[in-house]
């Protein structure tokens, strides 16, 4: 079949079901949507359906990125725009069913936003909402809105043109297009791509492999799984693309085992590249063959690594190599190879789609094009975003993210995971990009942003990423292995109150050391978050070593809880929650904790009743109370 | 972490395995493997997917399945072992009936999931990478599932619960 014939196929079903008479209805079932209650509300909906013998189209599709609002689900009337409900249950699920498909009551007050050409009454623009407007969708477009198990609805959105497009173009052109763009490697690196291609492209070797990065292993990171879960086909199309370009004949994708969903898409998308000769021998009538297979990974950190990685999909311990030899001239079983990051592929298959020149219009000077993060921790609203390059942290936090939860004071932004830094009020107007990140002490990463707040200690979040450092270190190379182990272990004193005043000299030093010395990427990074707190947040580590305080009450060995006897009410509720049976008191008695029994898991705060908020969570200081239970204090 | 980091050094690993394995479990076995085996002829690097599947079929790499495996690829028992404890997904001895994972993700760091882990380590009297006495429950710390934006996160066998709180993962825990 001609590719004109498979599109116009492929626009026809598309079309047909955009004009259909009937409803349609979009639940976002991706892997958050679904613990979210996603797979509940799509039983609910089908169910009413049926009650109401209303005959309906019910699509599951992928993450939009507002996880804030899961589950979500997209309404579609004919002739109307869409308009996307969130965070529903069952309940309201069913009620939306009757008011709008059965009574044609919108229901704006579940409405997020419409979707679409037309208006509804009371109703904004989806893309216009705050978390969206500043947002730009390039590799996210399709999440969403369009079927990720189809593979007619990503060719009727555009998808394989690029790939078209390239087979009738010389790989030279190809690498000119990409350069053109000003595609930097989005694994968080930042090598330009067009480079890279032309460096494999120009290595010696008839047998050379194109690999595609899919072992999104920062904790807090998920743009990957998002994207191949919502839109499998357009990483498939540009590792097509990269494939025909470099000259490689066989890819891989090598994934997390912890992303089944992502996984069943891909496989299941390959199998529709077959069938429509996107993918085996012969390409379209090019000549051109290529194969990919899918490697799921065994759950290592350090196979994100590149060298790592193949010596993974070899069969081998998950160990990064020294480079040079770089892989694109000796990389898997020694042979020229080309590797990608997720986002980075299905980037390069846009760029085919719809032109270098027009790829670079977004971003800025030296970083071209958007970024996809996870946005979370601390902010209001939660979720997976596509911003332009050169945004700033503010705009991204406080515009997109809505600011922080509960009106608390902003304290620190993560980017990068493990391996980025964490940057500090004073640095929320630099722009995101590759060189104003790393000039702060953090890099781009793959995309986690994790927003603290106030009642985040820093030195328990550093020791934190070191702990995940230090387990994850493949022990290759001693800077790394015994150098994140020392580090580790001063932090650890740190927050037990046991630092010493030489400490932070110390961890500085250390860091330098693992930072300069180590083999691969993990150790060369593991030491940011230690430098960038020393350098933004010096004062919360002298409050630990000097003070014995913990400033953000997060320490538990610096803090201390106690019931404050004039607001003590005597309920009990404490006291029979509290797991090791350190509270003692009586109904109407003031309860008193026996600090010597309290393992300060924090379950007396979470229970004691809000109008009352008797308990006192302290550090560096002692509250007077009584040793024993005595009878309250009847108010006046 | 791995099998090593549980604990576990290798010479316990092979003095303790396989007792619980009933006899006509181990000599199933082989006959498993071969099948397994034969799919990965001749592929190069097929090492972590046997490794997978085997894990898959008997729940976690026996000394038995071990040696077996060395054979067919014709690596010595200390290589395959070698791969396979370096790698966090394989384990060696029997696990409990349901996994739970508690997630330390950096989302669920700075919303609490190291309380969360405590509380489900006290209630179930096991350490994280342990099994309890009865086999009832494994437990395990991760570093993310990707469910950022529900943490913290608890996932028990294939349910995410989301927005855990110290309470709720108790409740939860009873349910099972």
């Amino acid at each position: 079949m001609t590719f004109e014939k498979i599109h116009s196929h492929a626009v026809s079903e598309w079309e047909k079901l955009q004009s259909s008479n009937k409803p349609r209805i979009l639940v976002g079932a991706g892997t958050c949507g679904s613990a979210a209650g996603a797979l509940d509300i799509l039983k609910a909906i089908n169910e009413e359906l049926g009650r109401q013998n209303i005959e309906a189209i019910v699509i599951q599709v992928g993450c939009m990125g507002l996880c804030f609002a899961e589950p979500m689900v997209g309404i579609v009337k004919p002739g109307r725009p869409q308009i996307i409900y969130g965070d529903l249950t069952p309940k309201s699920a069913i009620q939306l069913v009757n008011d709008y498909l059965v009574n044609d009551k919108p229901r704006p007050d579940l409405a997020m936003g419409y979707i679409g050409n037309g208006k509804v009454d009371s109703i904004p623009n989806l893309f216009e909402l705050p978390v969206l407007k500043p947002q730009v969708r390039i590799v996210l477009r399709n999440c969403g809105l369009i079927d990720p198990e189809n593979i007619n609805h990503y060719i009727a959105n555009g998808g394989y043109s690029g790939l078209v497009r390239a087979l009738k173009m010389t790989p030279e052109a190809i690498i000119e297009e990409i350069k053109k763009s000003g595609l930097r490697g989005r694994g968080g690196a930042g090598f330009s791509t067009g480079q890279k291609w032309d460096f494999c492209r120009k290595a010696p070797g008839e047998e050379k492999y194109i690999i595609c990065n899919a072992d999104e292993g920062d904790p807090g990171a998920f743009m990957n799984r998002s994207l191949l879960e919502g839109d499998p086909h357009s990483v498939l199309e540009g590792m097509a693309i990269g494939a025909y370009t470099i000259g490689a004949n066989q890819g891989y994708i090598y994934c997390r085992a912890e992303y089944p969903l992502a996984l069943e898409r891909l496989r299941l998308a390959l199998q529709q590249m077959e069938k429509y000769g996107f993918i085996g021998n012969n390409i379209l009538g090019s000549g051109f063959s290529f194969h990919i297979k899918i490697k799921e990974g065994a759950g290592a950190f350090v196979c994100g690594e590149e060298t790592a990685l193949m010596a993974s999909i070899e069969g081998k311990r998950g160990m990064p190599r020294a480079r040079p030899p770089f892989p694109a001239i000796s990389g898997l079983w020694g042979k020229p190879t080309n590797i990608n990051n997720v986002e980075t592929w299905a980037n390069a298959a846009r760029i085919l789609q719809k032109g270098g020149d027009w790829y670079a219009q977004y971003g800025s000077e030296k970083s071209k094009g958007t970024k996809t993060f996870a946005l979370v921790g601390k902010v209001e609203r939660t979720g997976l975003i596509e911003v332009p390059l050169g945004i700033t942290l503010r705009q991204i936090i406080y515009d997109i993210g809505g600011g922080i939860l509960k009106d608390k004071q902003f304290k620190a932004v993560q980017t990068g995971g493990p391996s980025g830094g964490c940057l500090p009020t004073s640095m929320l107007d630099s722009p995101v990009d590759y060189e104003s990140l790393t000039a702060a002490g953090s890099i781009m990463g793959s995309g986690g942003m994790i927003v603290a707040d106030e009642d985040t200690c820093m030195v328990d979040l550093t020791k934190y990423f070191l702990t995940f450092t230090q387990a994850e270190s493949c022990g290759k190379c001693p800077p790394c292995r015994v150098g994140t182990r020392q580090m580790l272990g001063i932090l650890d004193r740190i927050t037990r109150g046991e630092g010493k005043p030489e400490d932070i000299k110390q961890l500085e030093r250390i860091a330098t050391t693992v930072k300069q010395g180590s083999l691969c990427g993990l150790g060369q990074t593991a030491p940011n978050p230690v430098l960038t707190t020393i350098r933004y947040f010096r004062n919360e580590y002298e409050s630990h070593i000097n003070e014995k305080r913990c400033p953000a009450l997060v320490c538990k060995n610096l803090i201390s809880f106690y019931i404050l006897p004039d607001k003590c009410q005597g309920c009990m509720i404490c006291l029979r929650n509290c797991p090791t049976e350190a509270i003692t008191g009586d109904k109407r008695l003031v309860h008193v904790i026996n600090q010597d029994k309290c393992i300060k898991c924090g379950t007396c705060t979470d229970v004691c009743p809000p109008r009352f908020s008797a308990i006192a969570k302290v550090s560096g200081e002692q509250i007077e109370v009584p040793l024993e239970p005595v009878p309250i204090k009847e108010s006046a | 972490m791995n099998a090593l980091g549980q604990g576990l050094t290798k010479n316990a690993f092979f003095a303790t395995l396989p007792t619980w394995l009933s006899k006509s479990t181990e000599s199933q076995v082989p006959d498993e493997l071969a099948k397994i085996a034969a799919e990965y002829e001749g592929e190069k690097g097929a090492l972590i997917p046997v490794l997978q599947k085997v894990q898959g079929k008997f729940g976690y790499l026996s000394k038995e399945a071990i040696s077996q495996i060395a054979k067919f690829s014709r690596m010595s028992e200390s290589e395959v072992f070698g791969v396979a404890s370096f790698y966090a997904q394989f384990y060696f001895s029997r696990r409990g009936q349901h996994t739970v994972k508690v997630c330390l993700g950096t989302a669920c760091h700075v919303r609490g999931g190291e309380r969360i882990l405590d509380e489900v380590k006290r209630e179930l009297d096991v350490e994280s990478g342990g099994t309890t006495k009865d086999y009832k429950f494994s437990l395990e710390r991760v570093a993310c599932f990707g469910s950022c934006a529900l943490a913290p996160v608890v996932v028990i066998d294939k349910d995410v619960h989301g927005r855990m709180t110290v309470a709720k993962a108790k409740e939860i825990l009873s349910e099972y």
